[in-house]
């Protein structure tokens, strides 16, 4: 007879069939016969945090920065609750994630018992496939499948609810041999016509644009790559939404630089305008169309995507192709190339006008802001990092709010996988324990949360978990005292009355950093500025630095609510020249 | 139109809303029918009605026919949203006035009163393939298959008769002639 294993070790097996070699939980009364095992598996290394949202974030950041899933183990009730949000967050933007989490026994299911909640319900909405596991025999086989659901297609959260009398139970256990087939719930089912049907609106196209997304990064790195031969065989401008950065080289020539709501001038401009918009593994989020009816009024838009429900859900399109973004992006560069092997050549002059016009919008250099040698401006502060960090294979992971934004637009990335930002739910406190995660994939790595006050106050706790671990993330606040972003829309939309945006007791994170037993520091004058940033770099501990910047900041340039994309309000730089002119404060 | 003060755009145009009947096939297993139901009131799809049943024992497969309206994008994105369910094995879409595919709806009707009313309301009945599933001699109950609006109908006009109860399910689907839906 085989030897029987309980279920707490056969979640162990399975991790270890599935190459797991990290996992980010917190222990409690549901989840203690899989705690139990830990220390028979050596394989796997477990990072306690300080919260479950933390675990969920570090895992998301695990994930993100290696392209592998993300594993996190929480026990029932508050520690699912709590990693709800972390889930919600890695379903938006499509992060895969295997969450474990322990229930009460089966027989207490249903009868309120304590630290019990429904949790399959409860993560039902906010998880590709969720599972109750009832019997010990089919445990392993849900594991198994749940990996292979939040890898497969366009990836996602999975929870697996492992009650604790199954955790105890044995059974028997079979070695996991991966399948080829994946269900039918996988679609790279792209046509020969469809390619075909590409390039012809390629050729015939003179204001084309690429349009790219976080489906190329999710791709693997073999996308980015084609995507780079494909952008440089076509000679097209190509434009990332904030997800996709590092997909395409940040500082080449031919990026327009990040489009949308606080995207570049030449980007929003070259989308409106542009006869041929081909979206690669974006999805038309309404950060990036604006108003929908006015979206790009005069292009034919092809949509490459991987889940055929992105397809016309925002935006209606004239040729969609559902696929993995490396497949079709190969299969379209090796079809170009032996039908039309001067592509490039040929079509240099067509688009050349384009080019032309695009320049023009270039020259407005719509990130540019006013600086300043009293107080250190935000996006200076990003400038000066990103200097001195681009020539270390820097992980950047950051908050929500304006610093996010301003990270987005000066801190150019040149790889895939090396920025990990919450775009689709925006959840504040998201970077410093993805940094937390970042780190432990990438231990001898320089990673650097991008932060603001308020946002890294949400998980400041985590930053114990980077000390228990030597974990040397570097926690680089953008300080103004207020939550910039809420701040700057209520000063444009609602009378500057700035309605509990400011927070009026900030603990001094100097003082706060030594208390979690890691390095404070700070920075309040521009000139200062470089010397702290290369202290910081060079501490090999974990660092809060706090620099203190321009409290009245605003984040430009901007697509105002409601407008569509050549309708950009520019900074302040240039509405005070619009104003001389007499022009108003929109560019049209 | 006054200064937007959202920080999301405003709605855009509506399309013209249409009925469809949407038939999903499913694992018959726990919280499946909470997954195709929560992504309705999740992505604020209506349901117009429901039904549901085991339909193949031995694969372990349900049937349900959901009555929803939507623009034809929505619906669109119904079917595509309903395939990327783990447990959902295959979608099929009708259209209400689609002449390929038979709709039917049942309803159990309790009337009360003498002998007339009850009679009056059973001639009523005659179109719908009426069947008197219990008598006393104060009441009927009556089952008819009808479509909704002709339900709609007959619940309204059997008032006058001593119509008491009304029980009714969603609308069950199939297309006509030999083929199958695959």
């Amino acid at each position: 007879m085989s030897k029987l294993y309980s279920g707490a070790e056969i979640v162990f097996k399975c991790l270890q069939d599935q190459d797991v070699e990290v996992i980010f939980g917190y222990p409690g009364g549901a989840v203690l016969p899989i705690y139990d095992e830990l220390k028979n598996f050596k394989s796997i290394k477990h990072y306690l945090v300080r919260h479950e949202q933390g675990a969920g974030h570090a895992a998301e950041g695990y994930a993100r920065s290696t392209g592998r899933p993300g594993v996190l183990l929480v026990t029932s009730g508050p520690g699912a609750t709590n990693a709800v949000t972390a889930l919600t967050d890695a379903y938006m933007d499509s992060v895969p994630l295997v969450c474990i989490t322990g229930q009460v026994p089966t027989h207490l299911i249903g009868t309120d018992a304590f630290q019990e909640c429904d949790t399959t319900g409860i993560t039902r909405p906010c998880t590709k496939h969720n599972w109750l596991v009832k019997d010990v025999e089919d445990l392993s086989k849900t594991i198994h499948k749940a990996f292979e659901v939040a890898t497969t297609g366009r990836p996602g959260p999975v929870l697996v609810d492992i009650p604790k009398d199954v955790q105890f139970q044995k059974t028997g256990y079979t070695k996991f041999t991966s399948q080829k087939k994946l269900n039918g719930k996988t679609h790279n089912n792209f046509s020969k016509k469809e390619i075909d049907e590409l390039i012809k609106l390629m050729s015939k196209s003179s204001k084309p644009i690429f349009y790219t997304g976080g489906g190329v990064v999710n791709s693997g790195p073999r996308a980015s790559e084609l995507l780079r031969e494909l952008v440089d065989l076509t000679g097209f401008p190509i434009t990332s939404t904030l997800q996709g950065l590092g997909s395409f080289p940040g500082n080449d020539n031919q990026f327009l630089g990040m489009l949308g709501m606080h995207g570049s001038y030449e980007a929003n401009n070259a989308m409106h305008d542009c006869d041929l918009m081909i979206n690669i593994g974006a999805r038309f989020d309404d950060r990036i169309t604006g108003k929908i009816d006015e979206f790009s009024p005069n292009s034919k838009k092809v949509h490459i995507d991987i889940d055929p429900s992105s397809i016309n859900k925002n935006v209606k399109v004239d040729l969609p192709i559902v696929g993995d973004v490396a497949e079709v992006i190969g299969s379209t560069i090796k079809t170009i190339k032996k039908v039309k092997p001067n592509f490039a050549k040929s079509n240099k002059q067509k688009i050349s006008k384009w080019w032309e016009k695009i320049q023009k919008w270039r020259s407005v250099n719509s990130f540019n802001f006013i600086n300043s040698s009293e107080t250190i401006k935000p996006q200076y502060a990003i400038q000066r990092l990103y200097e001195l960090t681009k020539n270390k294979d820097t992980y950047v992971t950051t908050e929500v709010g304006q610093h996010q934004m301003w990270a987005a637009q000066h801190y150019k990335f040149n790889k895939p996988n090396r920025w990990m930002t919450s775009g689709g739910l925006g959840t504040m406190g998201y970077g410093l324990p993805a940094a937390v995660g970042v780190q432990v994939a990438h231990p001898n790595k320089l990673v650097i949360d991008i932060a603001g006050e308020a946002s890294v106050l949400m998980t400041m706790q985590e930053m114990s978990t980077a000390v228990q671990y030597s974990l040397p993330i570097k926690i680089f606040i953008l300080n103004n005292e207020y939550m910039g972003m809420v701040r700057q829309w209520q000063e444009l939309l609602h009378d500057k009355n700035y309605s509990e945006s400011y927070t009026a007791a900030l603990p001094d994170f100097v003082k706060l950093a030594e208390a979690y037993g890691c390095v404070g520091m700070r920075a309040t004058k521009p000139e200062e500025l470089d010397d702290k940033i290369i202290e910081m770099i060079n501490t090999d501990r974990p660092v809060i630095f706090d620099c203190l910047v321009d409290k009245q900041e605003n984040c430009f340039p901007m697509i105002p609510s409601g407008k569509p994309h050549n309708q950009m309000l520019l900074g302040p730089k240039d509405q005070k020249e619009k104003k001389i002119t007499g022009k108003g404060k929109t560019l049209v | 139109m006054g200064k937007s003060r959202s920080a999301y755009s405003i709605p855009g145009k509506q399309g013209k809303y249409d009925t469809h009947i949407i038939v999903v096939w499913v694992d018959n297993e726990a919280g499946v029918l909470a997954r195709v139901v929560g992504l309705f009131s999740g992505r604020g799809y209506n349901i117009e009605s429901l039904a549901v049943a085991e339909v193949d024992p031995k694969l372990n497969i349900s049937r349900i026919t959901i009555v929803t309206t939507g623009t034809p994008q929505v619906i669109e994105q119904i079917k595509l949203q309903l395939k990327k369910l783990v447990p959902v094995h295959k979608v099929a879409d009708f259209k209400r006035e689609d002449k390929k595919v038979i709709f039917k709806e049942m309803a159990l009707f309790k009337v009360v009163g003498n002998s007339s009313k009850k009679e009056k309301a059973l001639k009523a009945c005659k179109k719908y393939n009426p069947v008197i599933l219990d008598k006393t001699n104060k009441s009927y109950v009556i089952q008819i298959t009808a479509l909704r609006k002709e339900i709609d109908i007959m619940s309204k006009n059997l008032k006058k008769f001593g119509l008491i109860s009304v029980s009714r399910t969603g609308a069950v689907a199939m297309t006509r002639g030999s083929e199958v839906f695959k």
